[in-house]
């Protein structure tokens, strides 16, 4: 075969196909997992990009992708494709002013891990845009699991580093995670 | 079908974070070293969209407005394989372009070439049972930017697609055989000089429709290797 084709920057003008909120296209995506009849707790995962000055990127665009509540991944192209609930696991949000996004979904359960145990609850992340020509990976693990002592992946990273991928609880089921793509309390990104 | 994802075929293709003649990477990179990640179920897994979330016309972009968009109509026709060379089917496709005089219709460009009302620049295609795909459209323009002097970014569409897992997606572009404006552009030069090419859609003849539209060919290949006990070392 030919090989893998290159990945390439999505630049400063995707929102119209991507996140076409502001725009006519129909949206096919959104900030909201959640949705009539979805099991688990509902929560919120807010925060911003910034980039190595500590600036808000305003053109970026974040996914993730997700376990249900009940750590099933059904949904995926591993299940059925199809949960009972009609949870779809995966949303997009573009960043606005200030690099800021917004995520409305449910806690995920455990899945199980490379080791074999159960993985501490978290959201894989892709970040893309302008600036970066091959998108990053990362996660969000979530500040008052007690599992996350135990996470495989977590483990990996530096201890020091660790705060940089789980997200503080903020108030009742309401989760906040900067992104700092450079710099000082530069976020963790993994060869994925 | 389980598939692995070797991440050999990640580094060999894909451009660096840190690709300095794209100078907008230099503060939108990390500096600390990556972590490898082993691959669990959250990443051997994907998100499901297919034919379902596709709208009439959003496969043919010259045909979402009152009237026909200026250009030169196209047809770009492909297929979505695995690195082994097997068809990725069902799987989302998202285009978008500037129009024929190299102009988004993206509220922050600013470049002084003409909107054209009957074209938008979006679509969506699902690719069939044998991992091929094929959009109708309007050859995009060149357009200026400010990376350098006097830099143009060759004629191009950009393309997203989800694969079989969170693994195997991308975002990527696609360029048209021949642009003289290649070798100047830094976003198609960051990539690794021997997979350049795959960057690049062939005109088609068997593709091209008289009368009516050129064609092109762009296959796209997506990281995913079949698992095999077999030693082919
Ligand atoms: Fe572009």
């Amino acid at each position: 075969m030919s090989g893998v084709t290159p990945s390439q920057t999505v630049g400063p003008y995707f929102a119209y196909a991507l996140t076409p909120s502001r725009y006519p296209l129909h949206e096919i995506f959104s900030t909201d997992l959640t949705g009539p009849g979805i099991e688990g707790t509902k929560i919120t995962l807010t925060g911003r990009v910034l980039d190595g000055d500590g600036v808000g990127v305003t053109d970026a665009m974040i996914e993730i992708w997700q376990a249900d509540a009940k750590g099933s991944l059904e949904h995926s192209t591993l299940g059925s494709g199809k949960s009972n609930s009609g949870f779809k696991g995966f949303g997009r949000c573009e960043t606005l002013a200030e690099g800021a996004y917004a995520f409305t979904t449910v806690k995920p359960g455990r899945v199980p891990g490379a080791d074999g145990k159960l993985q501490a609850p978290h959201l894989g992340v892709t970040l893309f845009s302008r600036g970066m020509l091959t998108h990053l990976f990362t996660r969000v693990y979530f500040e008052d699991e007690a599992a996350n002592a135990e996470d495989q992946i977590l483990n990996l990273v530096p201890a020091e580093r660790r705060p940089t991928i789980i997200a503080k609880k903020v108030g009742d089921n309401a989760y906040q995670l900067d992104i700092r793509i450079q710099g000082g309390d530069e976020t963790v990104f993994f060869h994925a | 079908m389980s598939l692995i994802y070797p991440h050999e075929s990640f580094f060999e293709a894909h451009p660096k974070h840190d690709s300095p003649t794209y100078r907008s990477t230099a503060k939108r990179h990390p500096k600390q070293p990556l972590i490898i990640l082993p691959h669990t179920m959250t990443e051997l897994s994907g998100p499901v969209y297919g034919h379902e979330v596709v709208q009439e016309f959003d496969n043919d972009l010259t045909r979402q407005h009152a009237g026909e968009p200026q250009g030169e109509r196209i047809i770009v026709q492909g297929r979505v394989l695995d690195e082994d060379g097997r068809p990725v089917p069902n799987t989302l496709i998202e285009v978008w372009q500037a129009n024929a005089a190299g102009r988004y219709v993206h509220v922050v460009d600013d470049h002084p070439a003409p909107l054209d009302p009957n074209f938008s620049g979006a679509g969506r295609v699902v690719t069939d049972e044998n991992g091929r795909y094929r959009f109708t459209s309007i050859k995009p323009g060149p357009y200026p930017w400010r990376n350098h002097h006097n830099a143009w970014r060759p004629a191009h569409i950009h393309l997203s697609l989800f694969g079989p897992s969170f693994l195997s997606r991308v975002v990527t572009q696609m360029y048209f055989e021949g642009d003289p404006l290649f070798p100047y552009d830094p976003i198609m030069n960051e990539v690794p000089e021997h997979a350049r090419h795959r960057l690049i859609s062939k005109f088609d003849l068997d593709v091209t429709e008289p009368e009516w539209a050129l064609g092109y060919t762009f296959d796209i290949v997506l990281r995913g290797k079949n698992e095999t006990p077999m030693e082919t070392k």
